[in-house]
């Protein structure tokens, strides 16, 4: 197999419109013949389907949660990103584009960023269009802010509920189109696999998460929307849900897995509390726009906060970086934290927290000033650790948030395995080694609105498709696979719960394939991590059965796929011998501990093939050309 | 701390459930509330038993996946928390603590503390939302709204969508949700042409599946965790009054509605 990125030719500015003249229709007569399967409600999956529906596509939508409302794209805090210029600050696409593409530290596709940065301007003008209730200016024009170190304001948000009410919208418009008839919506139902047929994505087997029942869908193309794998890490600022298993399965059904390595530990989160901590929560970003990060000069210095006078502290951040100060991007700022608390100069105890303080933005804006800009954010560090942030400065610590790496798309967003789709944080995307802050949001509802709608029809429009029915051996085949291993998990009757192994498994992790590897680490971790997995089909405790509902077996499928994806993210890591974004690795870095990138060798965007459970994948590779970006190490000094 | 649990468990829907009496020990006060049930669920699990099953999902107060009734109070005792975000540090040893799932007709039970919360999917679906198909949406500027107007939209539209106004209301009443969507869309320009179809159809779809009316306890808006006001309520009914002394939209039949 050979990558074929279908990158239009052309100039950059043209490609996506040359791409779209280009494309195939479907016969607006046609389009309700054609059903598509969207996997995931969040904000790539709801704005895709309501889009393919309002197109006239029937459209099944499946997502684990209750309802599709509650996809862990509403826990987004602070903002969208667009090049609307509307601050006439020098804002513009082409500026948008450079800064993803220097932000992801040249590891993405200049012409898929190139579209992103193009249609940010349209996701806003759609996103009000629905009522969301983005921030005003007094004269009832939107309202920006410059956030996480862009030096334009093109943030667009909503109070710190930015994602939220961005998901709302698109799950309105998705339940106007289940209200219509258009979209069968599946709630309280897990994706399990992928049916092929006749090497075409056919369909999917799915489990009912209240009844147990596995069935098959059967459509013309699947979209996966399934989010991200932070999860792996056990604790990570994810949902407790989120999971790899729909793109994980995908893979091991033949679609290439890309960078999973390029993992984005946020910088602002509250530090875990102890061993019951079940999951980490972040801060918003924005907060490193008034708030200092500092530790104490002196290792080990007990002082409380307010003991520490100003020529004891070390506001290291803005020491090391004059100009970008506290908003050097994630991946920096989250480095140098780790490698302050590992010096010793932590502020809490266990060796993992700094100081975000708010001491001098209360001075100059007065505390009023502070809450209209953070109130909610600080009610909430309230509630969550008893210290008021108007008094003792917030103590934050890095914690895993998001993953560039996915599954490999090309410019239309199709995986290797032609008719199955990957939008979102699912695919490995537009941010290459490092995503920039309100970047999320945008490449979300970029893909699910404006272009799978797009791409999706080139495909149903030029592919051969026999009629199939979820009666076909093919799904008769997959179905049994999937309740067999739903059986295994049951049988094994063990005497540990799955959380218990999924904390051990993300221990690991995060101590080996966190914010920074080697590897010495990352070869010790592989082991380790097949030990663990073996462990785990031996000792696991499941508990209940699978006709009914039974949030372990839930559980225990996604960890189980967890221990083998765990696998690759290792492999991938120590394949890439350099340091860039968010992979770290000790052996590759500049004098000053900058992360030093090979671009002689490691220019390319990873891809891997599945080969077996424990067997080595077959490593392809997409060369990266940058012809409009100036390859250059970043530099925030 | 140690704490006494009464746990609500209920197999399945066409079974009934009790109380079950559950000793936690070692609870430490910067867990959360769902991390207490966790723990419980690992003894329960050591033990080989069947752990407590409840709704939960971004632990951060936001995604609306979680709510349980903790001493007769959805969400617990905490202000503007949802129960994922309220700590065990409110608590004090020796404490017991009644956890019980919601409870109204319109959201059965569907084991231990996990209710079906479909019905205000199907509200949504009847009408809370703005038309606007993608593709179709003029220059985001080009529609001034005034800041008042936004503000207040975003005060309504904050809502989670946990349905602990339905479980702390007497008559189980979903007037609060359906006002928070109906206010949110109804303050903006954009939500215009739609308002008083859309008022009209909400209200019939939630006296469809069970709700019941409201009659100004105000239990709904102590128990939000976004703290909604029940001014929006009013809002609703305003409208809802207008809908119906306007003329109906061709092919609707207002007679009987709302």
């Amino acid at each position: 197999m050979t990558l074929q990125s279908r990158v239009p030719d052309g100039p950059i500015e043209k490609k996506w419109d040359a791409q779209r003249f280009e494309m195939k229709l479907v016969n607006p007569a046609n389009k309700r013949k054609f059903h598509v399967i969207v996997v995931g409600s969040g904000l790539a999956g709801a704005s895709a389907a309501a889009s393919l529906a309002e197109l006239g596509y029937g459209v099944s939508c499946f997502c684990f949660q209750d309802s599709p409302r509650r996809a862990h794209s509403i826990a987004a805090q602070g903002g969208i990103n667009a090049a609307k210029n509307y601050q006439n600050d020098g804002d513009s696409i082409w500026r948008l584009f450079y800064d993803t593409v220097k932000g992801g530290d040249f590891r993405s596709r200049e012409a898929n960023v190139y579209r992103l940065a193009q249609i940010s301007v349209n996701i806003i003008d759609q996103c009000a269009a629905q009522g969301v209730p983005f921030a005003r200016e007094y004269g009832g024009l939107l309202a920006n802010r410059s956030f996480g170190g862009a030096q334009v304001s093109r943030t667009f948000y909503a109070r710190g509920q930015t994602g939220q009410q961005l998901l709302l919208g698109a799950y309105q418009a998705l339940e106007r189109q289940i209200g219509l008839g258009q979209v069968a919506m599946y709630a309280r139902h897990e994706m399990l696999d992928v049916v092929l047929i006749d090497g075409q994505a056919r369909g999917i087997v799915v489990r009912d998460l209240v009844t147990g029942k596995i069935s098959s869908h059967a459509a013309d193309a699947v979209v996966l929307a399934t989010g991200g794998y932070a999860n792996v890490y056990f604790l990570s600022t994810n949902a407790k849900g989120c999971n790899v298993t729909a793109t994980w399965r995908a893979h091991k059904r033949g679609a290439a897995f890309a960078n999973p390595c390029f993992t984005q530990i946020h910088p602002t989160c509250i530090p875990a509390h102890g061993e019951h901590q079940s999951k980490l929560t972040l801060m918003s970003e924005s907060l490193r726009n008034d708030g200092r990060v500092w530790v104490p000069k002196r290792a080990g210095d007990t002082r409380g906060p307010d003991q520490i006078p100003d020529g004891e502290r070390d506001y290291y951040l803005e020491r090391m970086y004059p100009s970008f100060g506290n908003l050097v991007p994630r991946d920096v700022a989250s480095r140098r934290a780790k490698e302050i608390c590992d010096a010793g100069h932590s502020v809490v105890p266990g060796g993992h927290g700094v100081y975000l303080d708010f001491r001098d933005a209360i001075g100059r804006l007065g505390a009023p000033g502070v809450a209209e800009r953070y109130g909610n954010l600080f009610e909430m560090y309230e509630r969550i650790t008893g210290e008021d942030p108007y008094r003792v400065p917030m103590k934050i610590y890095p914690a895993p948030h998001y993953t560039m790496g996915g599954l490999w798309v090309d410019y239309n967003l199709m995986s290797t395995i032609p008719g199955l789709h990957v939008i979102g944080e699912a695919n490995f995307s537009d941010h290459g080694a490092n995503r920039l802050g309100a970047s999320a949001l945008m490449q979300g509802l970029a893909d699910g609105y404006f272009i799978l709608p797009y791409t999706i029809g080139d495909y149903l429009a030029q592919a051969k498709l026999a009629k199939v029915t979820p009666d076909a051996p093919e799904f008769r085949k997959v179905e049994a696979e999937v309740a067999d291993r739903t059986k295994k998990l049951l049988s094994v009757n063990g005497n540990r719960s799955v959380d218990s192994f999924h904390r051990e498994l993300g221990t690991l992790m995060w101590d080996a394939c966190g914010m920074s590897r080697s590897a010495a680490g990352l070869k010790q971790a592989m082991t380790n991590v097949r030990e663990l997995r073996e462990r785990y089909w031996k000792e696991v405790y499941v508990g209940g059965k699978g006709e009914d509902f039974n949030q372990s077996l839930e559980k225990a499928g996604r960890v189980a796929d967890f221990f083998e994806f765990a696998e690759l993210l290792c492999r991938d890591a120590l394949h890439r011998e350099e340091s860039c974004g968010g992979h770290f690795r000790e052996e590759y870095q500049t004098p000053e501990g900058e992360a030093k990138r090979d671009d002689a060798r490691f220019s390319y965007v990873a891809a891997w093939q599945f080969a077996g459970v424990g067997q080595e994948p077959k490593l392809e590779q997409e060369p990266l050309g940058f012809e409009h970006v100036h390859l250059a190490q970043r530099s925030y000094k | 701390m140690d704490l006494t649990l009464h746990v609500w468990r209920q197999a399945g829907p066409a079974v009934t459930g009790d109380f079950v009496r559950y000793a936690v020990k070692g609870v430490t006060p910067d867990m959360s509330f769902l991390e207490m049930l966790d723990m419980l669920n690992e003894d329960l699990i050591r033990q080989k038993q069947e752990p407590v099953a409840f709704d939960h999902d971004c632990r951060e107060g936001i995604c609306g996946s979680c709510g349980v009734v903790i001493n007769g109070r959805p969400h617990g005792p905490h202000k503007a928390t949802t129960a994922c975000q309220l700590h065990m540090r409110l608590f004090q040893d020796g404490d017991e603590i009644w956890v019980e799932p919601w409870r109204a007709q319109a959201f059965p039970i569907v084991k231990d503390l996990v209710v079906d919360r479909s019905a205000f999917d199907r509200i949504v679906q009847a009408g809370g939302f703005i038309t606007a198909r993608t593709g179709s949406a003029p220059e985001a500027n080009a529609v001034p709204v005034p800041k008042r107007d936004a503000d207040l939209a975003m005060d309504a539209a904050a809502c989670i969508g946990c349905g602990a106004c339905v479980a702390a209301c007497p008559n189980a009443s979903a007037m609060l949700f359906v006002a928070a969507k109906v206010s949110h869309l109804g303050a903006l320009p954009q939500g215009q042409p739609e308002r008083y179809d859309r008022v009209v159809k909400m209200v019939d779809v939630m006296d469809e599946a069970g709700f019941g009316a409201c009659t100004n306890h105000g239990e709904c808006m102590a128990a939000c965790p976004k703290e909604i006001s029940v001014d929006f309520i009013a809002r609703l009914n305003r409208d809802l009054l207008k809908a119906t002394l306007l003329p109906p939209p061709s092919g609707r039949d207002w007679s009987g509605a709302a």
